[in-house]
């Protein structure tokens, strides 16, 4: 049947690992925030600069890791100012994130219009090229479909181990998780619930600001607007969707890329009889019933939208 | 060490000058941009303000890029009054522009007494069965209605684009994927010869001044303020909160609807994909800077329009990227964020850590 051909192909999987990439980084980036008890809606607009930031470097000379580090420092920028609205601050976290999204897309806008006010077609960079690693990338089926990814995939798979085993084998990962469930205990503790807050802020915002990097100068090799389309807002679903795990993280980022490439795939056999804004729709769909599936029994971080201030309890 | 103190009675100049100290320091901040980009900036000031009131035909311009965000305004404060995360105003829109055109493009005809309220109702409904979706999710099952709101902005758009493509496409458009003209009787005339501003801008007063009212002076509005500043608290003295939720987002939604409405029937006369640059998520900016109150809204919605017209016509005349207007008004809700908390807050400087 044609269904299982599509499912077993390389390629297919190839794509699906490749869509899901970006979706790993900003879901591990949104999981850090809110396992520290600090929901980042500036996902979207970190996603944008990150994007926008990582290929101007390169373009502007930069080596491609150069863009990648320029890209995490700015994640780490924005996520820095929501960070100080939304921990010592204690202002809402939604509204503060919006803004950042705001800010943070349409600065990335304005630098882009700004540095290239006159160019017609976006102008294109050489990106990460196809790992071409012995043995492994000549390996049946998954040589193709996973070894032979760009440097920027494995390094998302390399930080779903980090991001887990930071978080559940170490002291650091101990008291994240602490501040984000009960923030006057690690204060008891004599760890600062500020800096650890913003700490785990700006590093996850540095990390969803890598999944925008990753659109500009691996998945494609230039910059345009409009191109995040939503994809930081399937991040934050996704995040609930993997009840803060970074292991589920990468299950549910796989899942989302694996449908996201089927249905593509499906397109191009029964296009014919839907309209294709039909297909467009899926991924967020999809992402609204992933919601919709662990409502009951999501186990939110307890102190995720709870300011805390000093010298309270 | 820095200490913050809450204030117990902020006075009226706290309450009424920070958000206009932060929307003017929103605009002063504006020069670190313009002077990266090489422009002149005193000049370019010269022209954002001449931009937005130089003339009769500009500040009509103004006005007419203010009534959206005036309704898009009042639809995020009433939510956020009851904490009703509401961020899908857009999506909202473009459901009651569409609701607009499908009744009025010549299904039914009739005077413009009537036809006018049949689309404001139709689009009205169509925003606020929007939002109650998500908002019975999030009562019912749990649901963040933040994302959920946030994804439909996105799914409403690739449906109107469908629609646009297919049912409701216009035959005489020559391909482009736009709606049939609204009808004469239909659309919201003109309140000034020659001029773009329409009756949308009556509306949107008279919905802003309705539903200051509403908060104001009735049960429902008092039991939306109790539901939202603490919702354990309202459901024990006996208040339903998820029918003050279903109130909330039916007020909300219809209200982000009947923007739709008005662009559709008011100022473009047909619907398109860019029917909106963005007046759902500006909607929540002009909400915050009036500090979530109905005649604020009117107020702050001057202000972003005046932005967005005046940063318009000076990035035309000195090449500056217009993206400058959204920038100012990014920075404009972080600016009154910050001076919402000095208004709670006193920053207090202790030196007693390096004295002792």
């Amino acid at each position: 049947m044609e269904i299982i051909d599509i499912l077993l192909a390389a390629s297919f999987w190839e794509a699906a690992i490749r869509i899901a990439t970006p979706l790993i980084f900003g879901v591990l980036g949104a999981l850090v925030c809110e396992r520290a008890g600090v929901l980042n809606l500036g996902i979207e607009g970190i996603f944008t600069a990150g994007a926008m930031a990582g290929w101007m470097a390169v373009w502007l000379g930069a080596g491609l890791w150069g863009g990648v580090l320029v890209a995490a420092l700015a994640g780490g920028f924005f996520g820095l100012i929501h960070a100080i609205l939304t921990v010592p601050l204690g202002l809402s976290q939604h509204v503060s994130g919006i803004g950042v999204t705001l800010l943070a897309t349409s600065l990335s806008y304005f630098t882009y219009r700004t540095a290239l006010p006159d160019v017609s077609s976006p102008p294109r960079i050489i990106p990460f090229q196809p790992l071409d690693i012995p043995i492994l990338s000549d390996l049946p089926f998954i040589g193709q479909a996973l070894f032979s990814q760009t440097a920027m995939t494995m390094l998302a798979l390399v930080l779903v181990f980090v991001t887990g085993w930071v978080l559940y084998r170490t002291p650091l990962g101990l008291a994240i998780r602490a501040v984000g469930d009960n923030p006057s205990s690690v204060e008891a503790q004599g760890l600062s619930v500020y800096g650890l807050r913003i700490g785990a802020v700006v590093v996850g915002s540095a990390m969803m600001a890598l999944g925008g990097a990753f659109l500009t100068m691996s998945a494609f090799d230039a910059f345009f607007f409009g191109m995040i389309n939503g994809r930081g807002w399937v991040c934050i679903a996704l995040t609930v969707f993997a009840s803060w795990r970074p292991g589920k993280a990468l299950i549910g980022a796989l899942l989302f890329g694996a449908f996201d490439a089927f249905q593509v795939r499906l397109q191009t056999e029964v296009g014919a009889f839907f309209p294709s804004q039909v297909f467009l729709m899926m991924p967020y769909i999809l992402s609204i019933i992933a919601l919709i599936v662990v409502a009951r029994k999501a186990d939110y971080p307890k102190a995720l939208l709870v300011p805390w201030f000093k010298g309270q309890r | 060490m820095i200490r913050f103190e809450p204030r117990s009675n902020p006075g009226p100049i706290l309450v009424y000058g920070v958000p206009v100290f932060a929307a003017v320091f929103a605009i002063l901040l504006a020069a670190i941009p313009l002077a990266l980009a090489g422009a002149p900036i005193m000049d370019a000031y010269g022209l954002m303000i001449t931009g937005a009131f130089g003339s009769v035909f500009s500040t009509s311009e103004m006005l007419t890029r203010a009534t959206p965000l005036i309704l898009t305004g009042l639809a995020a404060a009433i939510a956020f009054r009851a904490k009703l995360w509401n961020i899908g105003a857009e999506g909202q829109l473009y459901m009651g522009a569409m609701a607009a055109v499908v009744v009025g493009t010549g299904v039914i005809d009739g005077p413009s007494w009537v036809m006018i309220p049949v689309i404001m109702i139709a689009g009205a409904l169509a925003g606020a069965l929007m939002l109650i979706g998500p908002t019975l999710l999030k009562t019912r099952m749990g649901v963040d209605e933040v994302v959920t709101t946030l994804l439909l902005n996105f799914i409403v758009l690739l449906f109107v684009q469908m629609m646009l493509e297919g049912a409701l496409k216009d035959p005489m458009s020559m391909g482009w994927p736009q709606s049939e003209p609204i009808i004469d009787s239909a659309i919201l005339p003109p309140l000034l010869e020659r001029m773009r501003v329409h009756l949308g801008l009556i509306i949107a007063l008279v919905a802003a001044s309705g539903l200051a009212v509403f908060v104001k002076r009735t049960v429902w509005g008092f039991e939306i303020r109790a539901v939202g500043e603490n919702a354990a608290a309202a459901k024990f003295s006996g208040i339903s909160v998820t029918k003050t939720m279903i109130l909330v987002a039916a007020l909300s939604g219809g209200l982000a609807g009947l923007a739709g409405v008005s662009e559709v029937a008011g100022t473009r006369g047909y619907l398109a994909t860019d029917l909106s640059p963005g007046y759902g998520y500006a909607g929540i900016v002009v909400a915050m800077l009036a500090r979530l109150s109905p005649v604020g809204v009117i107020i702050s919605a001057l202000f972003v329009a005046s932005v967005f017209v005046g940063a318009d016509s000076m990035s035309r005349a000195i090449g500056v990227s217009s993206y400058l207007a959204d920038l100012i008004v990014a920075m404009s809700l972080l600016c009154v964020l910050i001076g919402g908390f000095l208004t709670r807050f006193k920053v207090r400087f202790d030196r007693r850590k390096t004295a002792g």
